[in-house]
């Protein structure tokens, strides 16, 4: 389950040739590039004026103008989905930021010592596990207020006992390996051993749920904005997109086909590439498939 | 096996009174003040005393606690301040909604995953796999309630098949018990197929690892037909993974269908709990939510029970 302890130049080489042949790994790559560069793209520029309601264009089907059409206030829709990239992109991602920045050095920890620490912190995992998260976050959303930034706490909260299960689980496989018994041998400490040996093997491990967890939290941040808890209006998220279009969707299916197109190539660019993600660093799994 | 079982229902009783300290905890540093909401603004602090004194707001933290707890195990959820009727009458109701639901959801994605997995891991690596594996990966992608849209546009606004939403009740005649129904089998379908793709996902996996065992090849080597080996053999070792997914996803339905009950409006466990946070009914949340974490809890320590029934390796182990 863990990468070589170095990367020597030659292993770099390979890894940078199988990455190259893999196909999940160039499709999910390409397909995330697509939807992040849409969404700096939509930071300096995009097609139309989304703070300009204009009612006389409302709900136009597709055309030249309008290549998505518009939507029941005369905003263009490609704008909005554009838009609506970055937002689900920046909740995604600080969530998967909290959850590692937490979820890590909680997992190492609980492997580096072992015993009662290991079962309190595994304990309360299982605990948050318990939880259902869709449910709780609605929870936490709605107690503390809708919005964006709670709505990043809520699906962030959710990802942490997920790293440190995956923290845990790669540096306990790494803790009776030769080099690390060298690294200990030379009298190195414990947190200096997590820093220097463990945490650059678990990298790859971490990296391929950091990619799904990316992903889960694109669909868990459309799930709230669809409730009308996560980003508010004015701000386009695909979620909130998709509930204007439901009362709406027998005389303008086009506002419902559009936002969840992109929620759909998003997250399977995502899971393309971690997947691929996963067969380039570690060939041997691949091979057991 | 003894010492195993009790060894799982320790742990799940461990989780469940953390868990409850969790719930308790968190909407207990709540703002706002359930007497001074339930009277209004323009209420005398006389009468929110009197009614704190009531609800027994004026008892110790730890009080409140442990007889909550208590009411908890004895089944006594308390009163909901909105609905003023019993929590445990409310959940009675909305279960009849929403566990057909899950059920339906459950049955309809194993009836799909597993063929399909099994399928997929016969003719690895050959283009019936691939496709398979390409429709799960979308499949995984799929937002259930962008789904359930689609499916409202094509079956109920185009075909006019199904209700788009609503619920007329279970009833009492069998046309009235065919009505609710086909109220429920859009949202069961729209919750099914995701799950089914994660679920197909995780039986191909696990049947390929199996097929690579010895005793495969000894089935195979006595002259056993693919069809044996594969769903006798395979898929019985496969099962555990299986079964995890399955315990899992049960649980995400129970509760995790409060999106789809928004999309098709049911008066199920999900709205409740919805409709109970924005009103700041928390005797409700509280019970609700309990509720659900104990049936999580349930359904993994019904699930560390099958893998040992499966798996006897197991029942020696931790």
């Amino acid at each position: 389950m863990s990468l070589d302890p170095v990367l020597a130049p030659a292993h770099r080489e390979r890894w940078l040739r199988r990455a190259l042949a893999n196909r999940s790994f160039l499709v999910g790559l390409s397909i995330a590039s697509l939807v992040i560069l849409m969404a700096l793209i939509s930071l300096f520029w995009t097609p139309y004026d989304i703070t300009r309601l204009a009612v006389a264009n409302r709900l136009l089907g597709l055309s030249a103008e309008h290549p998505l059409g518009t939507d029941h206030m005369g905003r263009d829709i490609l704008s909005m989905i554009m838009i609506g990239a970055r937002n689900s992109i920046a909740v995604a991602v600080v969530a998967v930021a909290i959850g590692m920045g937490i979820g890590v050095p909680l997992g190492t920890w609980a492997a580096a010592r072992g015993g009662w620490v290991d079962e309190v912190l595994m304990r309360a995992n299982d605990v948050v596990f318990a939880f259902p998260s869709l449910l709780s976050a609605v929870m936490i959303t709605a107690i503390f207020g809708p919005g964006a930034i709670n709505a990043i706490i809520a699906i962030g909260i959710f990802n942490i006992p997920v790293f440190a299960r995956v923290a845990r689980a790669g540096a306990l496989a790494l803790w009776p390996r030769e080099f690390i018994l060298a690294a200990r041998a030379a009298g190195k400490g414990k947190v200096l051993i997590t820093i220097e040996h463990i945490l650059p093997n678990i990298a790859g491990l971490l990296l391929v749920q950091g990619t799904i967890q990316f992903a889960l939290g694109i669909l868990a941040e459309a799930g709230l904005s669809y409730l009308g808890l996560g980003a508010q209006p004015p701000m386009p998220s695909w979620g909130r997109m998709l509930f204007d279009a439901q009362t709406r969707i027998a005389i303008a299916p086009h506002l419902a086909l559009f936002p969840g197109l992109a929620i759909v190539i998003t997250v399977l660019g995502l899971n393309l590439l971690g997947d691929g993600l996963r067969d380039v660093l570690d060939p041997k799994l691949r091979r057991e498939r | 096996m003894i010492p195993y079982l009790l060894h799982r229902l320790a742990s799940a009783v461990a989780t469940l009174l953390l868990a409850s300290l969790v719930v308790f905890a968190v909407l207990e540093i709540l703002p706002g003040d359930p007497a001074r909401l339930m009277l209004g603004l323009n209420a005398s602090p006389e009468a929110i005393e009197t009614l704190r004194t009531q609800m027994g707001l004026d008892q110790p933290v730890v009080v409140r606690y442990l007889e909550w707890l208590y009411g908890m195990v004895t089944g006594d959820f308390g009163r909901s301040l909105t609905y003023s009727s019993p929590v445990i009458d409310l959940v009675e109701e909305r279960l009849a909604v929403s566990l057909p639901l899950a059920l339906m959801a459950l049955t309809l994605s194993t009836i799909i995953a597993i063929p399909v997995g099994v399928f997929a891991a016969a003719r690895r690596g050959r283009p019936a796999d691939t496709v398979a594996m390409g429709l799960a990966q979308f499949g995984v992608a799929i937002p259930n309630f962008w789904f359930a849209l689609l499916l409202v546009y094509v079956f109920a606004v185009g075909f006019r098949l199904v209700p788009a939403g609503g619920f007329p009740g279970w009833g009492e005649t069998w046309s009235s018990h065919g009505q609710a129904f086909q109220a429920l089998v859009l949202p069961a379908v729209s919750l099914a197929l995701p799950q089914a793709a994660i679920l197909a996902r995780v039986t191909r996996s696990a049947v390929v690892e199996v097929m690579g065992e010895d005793f495969i090849r000894t089935a195979r080597a006595k002259g056993l037909p693919q069809r044996i080996v594969l769903w006798r053999h395979a898929l019985r070792n496969a099962l555990i993974p299986v079964l995890t997914i399955m315990g899992l996803q049960f649980a995400f339905l129970l509760a995790g269908t409060i999106i789809i009950e928004n999309v098709f409006y049911l008066p199920g466990l999900g709205r409740l709990i919805f409709q109970a946070i924005s009103q700041r009914d928390l005797i409700v949340v509280q019970g609700v939510v309990m509720l659900l974490v104990a049936s999580v809890i349930l359904i993994n320590l019904m699930v560390d029970i099958c893998y040992a029934v499966v798996d006897p390796r197991l029942r020696d182990g931790r």
